[in-house]
């Protein structure tokens, strides 16, 4: 397919994560500079596995219809389809349920019939538990071998799809893909492979794009680009016609949250720009050619989140000069005190708990020690971290230890003091810890095996 | 001898996944490049040191292009976890910042 490939292919990127904010003015510029697609990444695991545990999205509903209504009806005008990947930030099934009612919903209010393809890519247990056994699931550093339990512990996990469920999609007519858990390169490389451009190109113009105008010099708020493939490289422009590209800004995005600036492991290859070049086309543009892809055999990579121990927390304001003079030793003093009040009026129900006091305005952030020399702040705020196996049971410490968290005296008190609460009840429940629990790949026969497509065809007035 | 913040436009960090953290120290130009790229200082000890990393799944590669330096180490403790201070890690550029590079003369 590649040796036929002579023209270009456009895709149009408009926001680095569906809900951040795209703008019509750019939409409306990228169509005209003939886009062929519209594609964007709507998720990531950035955020932390709360998402994918609890099947919800990090951004709000509004944010996310307001981006989509923008898509949706530039696409349909413009008679191009709209791609989106890892649905409703963590792209586990009920994220992307999520992702397609406020569709419908648009669809409705926009009074248009799309052809509406949904790419789900959790997996069952089971599913899971079985490939390990076959010897088809393995480790990525630092994580070791999978075992059941691990995988029982998993409130949710998906597999991130590569482009080929996408592009069957797109070969059946789909005019929106709401993709589950997917690469973000994938999603916005999907296209141009599907027409045959070349892969190298076409996936490292999906890593440059996959945060939107992240990759450009932002002179004024911008949030899309444009990138057109072809057959020896790409070239990228942000879709405002103030904010510029340079070769520094797009080379510099390949850094961006890789943990290998040259190699990007991604389904089926590994895409590998050691000997990329980046060259400036005019002030705006920049052109990327030697981007090389290794076709590899076909794995998904696994992400599972669990939900955990649950915390109740308290946060206090000091400025009593006393406090700040010797934060190191109210910390210890405070923590022991707090820890002997959870012995003395709880005892052994405590069970496996833990109390963090991390002191803003000190060293909260890096737990780090700060030394004699260290300025006093003006104030600090004192976070209270109790965590425990019950929500209940972490409230109940967090009311142990309220007594000593409100008025805790240092030696220099000559009074008990009274430390600055900004709410009552003075302790919030925060819920259970979440966390990722996998960092595997599992190998696939297929792109496909592993991924389930559903329709809706508006245009049929009822689901396929 | 120079510290990193002396040497260096911009210092960044950013996790990797979930797993992973990543340090881009782009340097002021070719020649702190050439001179610092390789010290020990921005070496697997120190991140082992400094960020509790097993040293032996420190990797670290210099980008000629950009005169930069990434380093990328796994995460002492799992993101979001029980004592969790930085959830993206965007804050722990700071502890290299005032780190000794001790490599004499090019």
């Amino acid at each position: 397919m590649t040796a036929s490939f002579t023209g270009t292919v456009k895709v149009l990127v408009p926001t680095g994560s569906l809900g951040a904010g795209a703008r019509e003015e750019e939409v409306q510029r990228g169509i005209a500079m003939g886009a062929q697609v519209i594609a964007t990444d709507a998720g990531s695991t950035d955020s932390g596995a709360a998402y994918l545990a609890l099947g919800t999205s990090k951004n709000n509903k509004g944010a996310v219809a307001r981006d989509l209504k923008i898509m949706m009806r530039a696409a349909r005008d413009a008679g191009i389809p709209l791609v989106i990947g890892t649905c409703g930030q963590a792209g586990g099934d009920r994220n992307l349920d999520w992702t397609r009612d406020i569709v419908l919903e648009l669809a409705r209010e926009l009074g248009t019939t799309p052809r509406i393809a949904l790419l789900y890519s959790e997996q069952s247990k089971e599913i899971i538990k079985a490939r390990n056994a076959e010897g088809r699931v393995r480790p990525l550093a630092p994580l070791g071998e999978l075992d059941d339990a691990t995988v029982d512990d998993c409130d949710h996990i998906v597999a991130a799809m590569g482009p080929e469920p996408y592009i069957a999609a797109l070969e059946a007519g789909a005019d929106i893909v709401l993709g589950g858990r997917t690469t973000d390169t994938a999603v916005i490389a999907c296209f141009p492979l599907m027409k045959g451009a070349p892969a190298g190109p076409s996936w490292h113009a999906g890593k440059i794009a996959e945060c939107g105008a992240v990759c450009t010099v932002r002179k004024v708020p911008g949030s899309g680009v444009m990138i057109t493939i072809d057959p020896d490289g790409f070239e990228i422009e942000p879709l405002s016609t103030v904010n510029i590209c340079t070769t520094q800004s797009v080379s510099g995005h390949m850094l961006y949250e890789n943990s290998d600036p040259f190699r990007l492991y991604e389904p089926g290859g590994v895409l590998d720009v050691t000997h990329a070049r980046y060259e400036q086309l005019d002030q705006r543009r920049v052109r990327v050619t030697g981007s090389v892809w290794e076709p590899q055999p076909y794995t998904m990579k696994l992400e599972g989140a669990s939900s955990g121990q649950f915390q109740t927390i308290m946060l206090v304001g000091i400025q009593d000069p006393i406090v700040l003079a010797d934060l190191n030793d109210f910390h210890d003093r405070m923590l022991a005190i707090c820890t002997e009040r959870v012995r003395a009026t709880i005892g052994d129900e405590a069970g496996d708990f833990d109390i963090s006091l991390r002191i803003y305005g000190w060293n909260a952030v890096s737990g780090d020690r700060p030394d004699a020399s260290t300025p006093i702040p003006r104030e600090v705020g004192v976070l209270f971290v109790a965590t425990a196996a019950t929500q209940a049971m972490a409230t109940q410490i967090a009311k142990a230890c309220n007594p000593a968290f409100f008025h805790m005296p240092m030696p220099a008190h000559n009074e008990m003091p009274s430390y600055g609460f900004p709410f009552t009840p003075a302790y919030i429940e925060r819920g259970p810890v979440y966390e990722f629990r996998l960092n595997h790949v599992v190998e696939c026969d297929e792109p496909g095996e592993l991924v389930r497509t559903e329709w809706i065809d508006l245009a049929l007035g009822k689901a396929a | 001898m120079a510290l990193v913040k002396d040497v260096c436009r911009k210092v960044r960090s950013k996790n990797a996944g979930p797993f992973w953290v990543t340090i881009d120290l782009f340097f002021d130009g070719p020649e702190s490049f050439r001179r610092y790229a390789d010290d020990p200082a921005i070496g697997p000890e120190a991140f082992a040191r400094l960020f509790g990393a097993d040293p032996n799944l420190v990797k670290r590669y210099r980008v000629d292009s950009l005169d930069m330096v990434k380093v990328s180490y796994p995460r002492a403790t799992p993101q979001g976890g029980v004592v969790e201070r930085d959830l993206h890690c965007g804050q722990q550029f700071v502890r290299l910042l005032d780190v000794e590079l001790a490599s004499a003369a090019s």
